[in-house]
Formats: structure tokens, sequence, C-alpha cells
């Protein structure tokens, strides 16, 4: 591996923002992390993950998608897609980059989400091995190994030393542009991973297990009772799912503007009362069904689809979010034991 | 006070007096707790749990709850109970239906004050009164209590239930905790600075609506943000603009209303200062139509749907205003 | 951005009561005041109709300044309608003030039917004030910018 001391982290943030945009996360003053454009002098944020994901990048909450105008019979229609940035997302974590291939999944399936590609082809992942997991932590139980996590390059830093090795031709680019800042090291991947093993099988939910689903158990957990007891306390916020990696599902709106109309879509959320609302009415009518959408999507719809890859990734934000404390562990777990 | 609550439960349902129990269960981590309703003495024994982490308001389950057949037993606390007194007022509960117990309440943790000092991996938390002790995957450590206290515990309106059918404990006074202090504090700022840092604070919002979701006093069946034929539907913001309009509305809908509970602040997964919003209308209240406190009483009429005579007129705000 | 302010004519939303100051405008019109052609007047049948929200709508589309016009405290045509409004407005605008919202961009004001000359005075100084605050930039929606 490659590697630079931490002091001179902000020289590599320098010369890799000289060259293309460059995000960063960085800690804002209530204790959250966002990720931010990087402007030179900011610090990069010691915290496990920042509040909203890292899907914004590619998936972010509100585009535009066309524009238009009705003049008496004509209708002038204007294509605003362009070109994307070249731009870098630098030290996102194994749950986040993990997220990008289950997107991956929906949106450059066919039909291509042209909106989706177009960033996707620009934006380059500079991931961060985890040494510091928080308690909400699970993304073992999807196999994901937090400190070997995927992405065009990965970082791995201790209290001396930023580490760096590249994964794609799109890692090699970056590194070869700023490869001047690093030196090299003897320390390999393996070393630095076994430092930090141990501290993942303590984690409280280490040993959650998702054997019990996966895309065969519709019939097992679609009329399961248990839903009821467990949307009890859900109040139909949105939370969940805007802080979700994986969370996909968006509208489509149209906005009149007095002199035009932007059609834009946002992200949606199935915990809202017009969730898949149709011109036939709602096909979800209760919270119930809403909340049981939720989770039969991550751990039974979409495994089913994805061969048995799990809709979720196990950051925790869920976990570390929910207003009353309602997550994908408990409801796992619930499950699990009705079985 | 966990064992008392377990107690009074049980013998409540086992006399007959209510069928079900709506508290806190215990949640997968030391300081996680959901709302949830139990039905017999085995679910209380094994999941109920009261202590200083539980700090969700239970009033607004009881909207649906009180519609369902038979009793429910509420435990609330202090500031629970204005809220449902003010749903009371607006006809939005069947009283009736709801046997509150008032139980005290002492400042509730803030789990995410925790976690903002850099402590991870929290399995356990101790409070002895003027430490916590922090039991984590990574060791032990400490801080002090009061620096993790909950923002809505911070500005506390006092431990004085104002409507409950039996009580658990003493109840307590009224106190004056300064609540309005950071609302003057912005007020005194210029305009420009009042702009710059409610742009910094609104535009982190997601449009999650966890605060209008948990908030007692919104309770429309549709929300006009929801309400597609209302022109003005969004379900995010998709301007700058939407994000002012949005939270105005907000807080402008329970202006009047809003008893102060402090829990759109609690859960915005942001941590928007959002009830400085109702806080300022709270104060504009107190200061121009007279000291106001939603939820006091169960009938008392609001403010906006009052007027007297020799109200001031809107130019005020021109004449008050700094700047 | 650089305002010139001499060509900036700013675009006042007006909400106007039905039974007094509509009809107040009306009169300044027979009368020939002249009051500027910016000045939208929107009929409601009450100031007390005028919900936050058409405020807000207002500004969005481009107003930079907003005014409700209803008629003087006890001639509400429905005997307290207007009362709502006073308390109303009163905290809204207040509100706005605390978002940093130029403070001058709201206004309440009773005109009467008979008050022609008083409605484009109104309307006259309304206007002169929000010019001087320039465009609304504070409170506007960047998608109905006129390009």
């Amino acid at each position: 591996m490659l590697r630079i001391s931490i002091d001179r982290l902000n020289e590599l943030f320098d010369a890799a923002a000289e060259k293309q945009t460059l995000y960063i996360p960085v800690d804002r003053e209530d204790g959250g992390a966002e990720y931010k454009k990087y402007e030179k002098g900011m610090k990069l944020s010691r915290s496990l993950n920042t509040v909203r994901s890292a899907k914004d990048f590619f998936f972010p909450q509100t585009e535009d998608l066309m524009e238009f105008r009705v003049d008496k019979k004509n209708i002038e229609v204007k294509d605003i897609r362009s070109e994307a940035e070249d731009f870098v997302i630098f030290g996102v974590k194994a749950c986040d980059v993990r997220s990008f291939s289950i997107l991956d999944k929906v949106y450059l399936s066919d039909p291509v989400d042209s909106f989706y590609k177009n960033r996707r082809n620009h934006g380059v992942v500079i991931s961060m091995a985890c040494t510091h997991p928080a308690e909400t932590c699970f993304c073992t139980a999807f196999g994901i190994d937090p400190l070997s996590p995927e992405g065009d390059a990965v970082c791995r830093m201790d209290n001396d030393y930023l580490y760096i090795s590249a994964l794609t031709d799109k890692g090699n680019a970056f590194i070869e542009q700023i490869s001047h800042l690093f030196e090299d090291s003897s320390e390999t991947e393996e070393e630095f991973g076994s430092k930090y093993r141990d501290i993942f099988s303590r984690l409280p939910l280490a040993g959650l297990s998702t054997d019990a689903f996966g895309g065969d158990k519709l019939d097992e957990y679609f009329n399961s009772d248990k839903w009821g007891e467990l949307s009890e306390s859900c109040i139909g916020c949105g939370t969940c799912t805007f802080v979700c990696p994986t969370c996909q599902c968006y509208d489509i709106k149209d906005f009149d503007t007095g002199n035009g109309i932007k059609r834009f879509r946002c992200w949606d959320s199935c915990m809202y009362s017009d969730f898949t609302k149709m011109a036939h009415g709602n096909p979800r009518l209760t919270q119930l069904e809403r909340f049981r959408q939720r989770f039969m999507h991550k751990l039974v719809y979409f495994p089913a689809c994805n061969n048995g890859e799990f809709g979720c990734v196990g950051c925790g934000r869920c976990l570390a979010r929910c207003p009353v404390s309602m997550n994908i562990v408990k409801v796992m777990k619930d499950l699990e034991v009705k079985k | 006070m966990q064992e008392a609550m377990i107690k009074r439960a049980k013998e409540l349902l086992a006399e007959g007096i209510v069928n079900r129990v709506i508290g806190w269960k215990r949640g997968e981590f030391a300081y996680d707790s959901t709302p949830a309703i139990f039905e017999t003495p085995e679910e209380l024994e094994r999941d109920f749990v009261y202590d200083d982490l539980t700090a969700s308001n239970l009033s607004k389950y009881l909207i649906k709850e009180s519609r369902k057949a038979g009793k429910i037993l509420a435990f609330l606390k202090p500031c629970d109970t204005y809220s449902l007194n003010q749903l009371t007022c607006e006809h939005r509960v069947i009283r009736e239906n709801i046997h509150v117990i008032g139980i005290p309440c002492d400042p509730k943790i803030d789990a995410e004050k925790i976690k903002a000092k850099g402590i991870s991996g929290i399995l356990g938390i101790k409070n002895d009164g003027v430490d916590l002790t922090i039991d984590t995957i990574y060791g032990k450590e400490s801080m002090p209590v009061s620096e993790a206290i909950m923002e809505k515990c911070l500005s506390c309106k006092g431990k004085k239930h104002v409507t409950y059918d039996e009580l658990i404990g003493e109840d307590g006074e009224l106190c004056d905790s300064g609540r309005f202090d950071m609302v003057a504090e912005l007020e005194a700022m210029t305009a420009q600075e009042r702009y710059d840092f409610w742009r910094s604070q609104l535009s982190k919002c997601i449009r999650c609506n966890a605060c209008r979701n948990v908030c007692p006093a919104c309770t429309c069946e549709k929300c006009v943000f929801d309400n597609d034929a209302s022109g003005i539907a969004n379900k995010a913001a998709a301007d700058s603009f939407e994000e002012n309009m949005f939270h105005i509305i907000r807080a402008f809908h329970v202006a009047g209303r809003c008893t102060d509970c402090g829990e759109c602040s609690r859960v915005c997964p942001q941590n928007i200062p959002l009830h400085m919003l109702n806080r300022k209308f709270i104060k504009d209240i107190n200061e121009l139509y007279g000291t106001y406190q939603a939820g006091e009483k169960p009938d008392s009429v609001s403010p906006l749907t009052s007027y007297t005579l020799d109200d001031c007129e809107a130019s005020i705000v021109h004449e008050r205003g700094t700047e | 951005m650089q305002v010139n302010q001499k060509e900036f004519e700013p675009v006042i939303a007006a909400f106007c009561c039905n039974w007094c100051s509509y009809a107040g405008a009306d009169l300044s019109g027979t009368n020939r005041l002249s009051y500027p052609s910016n000045v939208k007047i929107i009929r409601v049948p009450c100031s007390c109709r005028v919900n936050p929200m058409f405020i807000l709508r207002a500004f969005q589309r481009g107003a930079d300044g907003v005014i409700i016009c209803g008629c003087h405290p006890g001639d509400c045509h429905y005997t307290s309608g207007n009362y709502f409004t006073r308390r109303r407005m009163t905290l809204l605008f207040s509100m706005l003030d605390y978002l940093g919202i130029e403070r001058d961009r709201t206004r309440v004001e009773w005109v009467s039917a008979a008050e022609g000359a008083k409605f484009a005075a109104t309307m006259n100084d309304f206007t002169e004030t929000v010019r001087k605050l320039g465009p609304n930039r504070r409170l506007e929606d960047l998608r109905c910018r006129k390009q």
C-alpha cells in the first residue's frame, strides 16, 4: 500500500481538489456529519458516518428531468440533461459503497436511468475502512467486510498514516494524479485489518443473521401477525427511508413556475400515505401495509429479483434516527422468532 | 419507579378497569425505547421500561387508541399531559376511554448528545445523578449528566401534571427555565444574521416529516403538504423556498395550540432547532395577547380563535423590531 | 447582483376584502386616482380568508411585497373576520421578521369602501417602500424567477 502521514491529509485534499471536484465528510456544529464540497482548510470528519447517506451523489433527493412550455396548441419540450462534471467522493464507508452496487442493480439494469448513469460514470469513489464501528453497525450480516470496502480506491487510516490502494482503473487514475504525495509502505491490507478485526466480533449486533430471509420467504412473512404489533408505534415519517443508503423509490411531479412547467423527481417514502397512490386509489391503505412494504422490500422482494442480494447494507442509520426506535433489526428478530 | 408502574398496571388490568396499557418497550440498545401497547402482565413484566431514556410523548397515540374498544391506561409525564389536554380540548381524543396515570419525570438523557462527544459502541448507560458512566465496546467512558440532557428537558415547563386520573409519586411544581432566552437572543440579531441562521438550519431539512408526524398538535386527517389537490403538496424541498414554506406553515398551524413539548426537535434527524419556531409564536402570543399556555386547561380558547377589540395592529412588528 | 433601483418595478400582491377594500380600489379607479399598475389585486370574501400560505405563495411566484386590505375593525361584513386577520397577520409577519425576511415587505391596512384616496395613497406608499428594498430575494422560489 501507499501511505501518507495524516498530518498531511489536507495537502492530499488540496492536490485532489485542484484536479476535480472533491467531496469529503465534515463535522457540523450540531454534532452530525455531512459530505461537503472540499474547500481549503476543511477538516475530514472522524465520525463513523454522515447523517445522510452517500447515495445523494448519484441519486439526489430532487432533480429536474425536463421542462416544457405550453403555448396554445404547441408544447415546447426542453431536454435539460447535460454531461455531469468529474467528481471524487472521499471517505465512503463499506456499507455506503455497497449501497451503490444495490442502486446500480435498479438504475443501470434495463431500462437504464440516464440521469443516474451520467453521475455514476463521472464519480470516483474513494472508500475508507472502518476502524471504530458503532453499536448500530451490522454490515457484516450482509457479507460486507468493513475493513476491506469496495470502491475505486480504498483508504485505511490509523493514528499515524493514511494508506491507499487502487481497485479499479478510475482509482488508479486518481492516485496517479497525486502520487507524488505518497510513499511506499510495507503494511499490507491483511496486517492492517487484523488489528481491528476483533472489534467487529464484539459489536452487539455481530450475531445478527439473515438466514431466515430471502427471495423465497414471501409466504412465511407476508401475512405474519407480527406486522400489526411492529407497525403500531410507527409514526409514518420518512426518516428511515431518507437516511437509508439503499432506498431507491421516487416520485415524479410537475411544478408550474408561472412561465413553464418543470418536471422533477424526488425521493418518495413507502411510509407516506400517498406512496404508490394511483388513479384507482391506494393499494396500501394503512400504516401496517406501508411499514411491511419497507421491510419486505429489503429482506424478501429485493433478493427475489437480485439473486439473493439483500436491499440493506447494515449501516445502522435507521437504528440511530428513527423517532420511535423501530427498525429493521427489531423487525428481523421479531419475525424470525415467529418462524 | 418502573416497578411501581408495572405493579399498578397489572392491578388495573386484573381489575378490568383497563384492557391495555400504553408505555415504552425496551429496545435493542441501552438507550432506545419504542412506544408500545401492552395487553398482558407477562408483556409488562418482560418489556415495559421507564427510565431517564424514555423520552417520547405518548399522547398522540391516544387519538387512535381512545377510539378502540375498552379503556387504555396511559402513563404520562408532566409535559405529555399538556398535549393530552390540548387534544381533549380539540375533541381529538375520547378522554373517558383513557385512564391517565401521572408519573414523575427527571431530565431525560439524549443519546445523541453522548454520541456527539465521540462516545461510540454504547452498551450501557448508568446515571448516578452527577455523572453518566457509559459502558462501550471500547471500554468505560464518563461524562457529566448535565451535558447529556435532552434539549426539551433543558427548558422544562415544570413537573406538574395538568390532567390525570391518579398519580404515582408526588405532583411537582411549575418552573421557569428561561425557555424564551434563545428566542430573544435571535430576535436581537440583525435581519441578515437571522436570515443566515435560519437558512443554515432549514437547508439541512430532508423533509422526512418526522417533526410533523410526531407532533401531538399536528392531527389533520390529511395534511395540506400531502394533498395533491391543494396545489402546494411537496415531498421534498425542490427549492430553498419550500424549506422555508414548510416550516413556517408547520409552526403557524400549531401556533396557539403548541404546548412546547419539544418532540419536533427531539426527532429531527438533522438536529434543526424546530422548537425555536414554535416558541417564537408562544413568546409573541404571551407578549401581545396575554400569557397563554396551550393544554393547561382542557377547555381553554386558543388565542388564534379569539380576539379583543383593542388588539395591537400588525404594524407592531415594525415598531418592536430591532434594526 | 447589482439592482438598478430606477428600473426595478416591484410587484405587489394586494389581497382585498370584497366588501370594503375592493370597493375602495374601485372607487379610486372611478375617481381617476392612480396607483402603480404592478399592484395585483386579489379579491377575497373577507380579509380573514387570507391563509398564510397565500402570502408565501405570492412571494414564491414573484411578489416583492404583499399587502392585506380589509374593513376597518368593527366594520367587518361578517362582524369579526378582520379581528382574526389582525392576530394572524401580526403573528405571521413577526415570524417572517424572525426568519430574517425584510419586515417592510408585508403590511396590513384597513381601507373602507369610501376611502378611494386612501387606497391609492396606500398602494403608492407601499410600492415605494418595497422599491427601496429591492427585489424579494430571501423568500423567492428560484424556479419561478422570470428569465
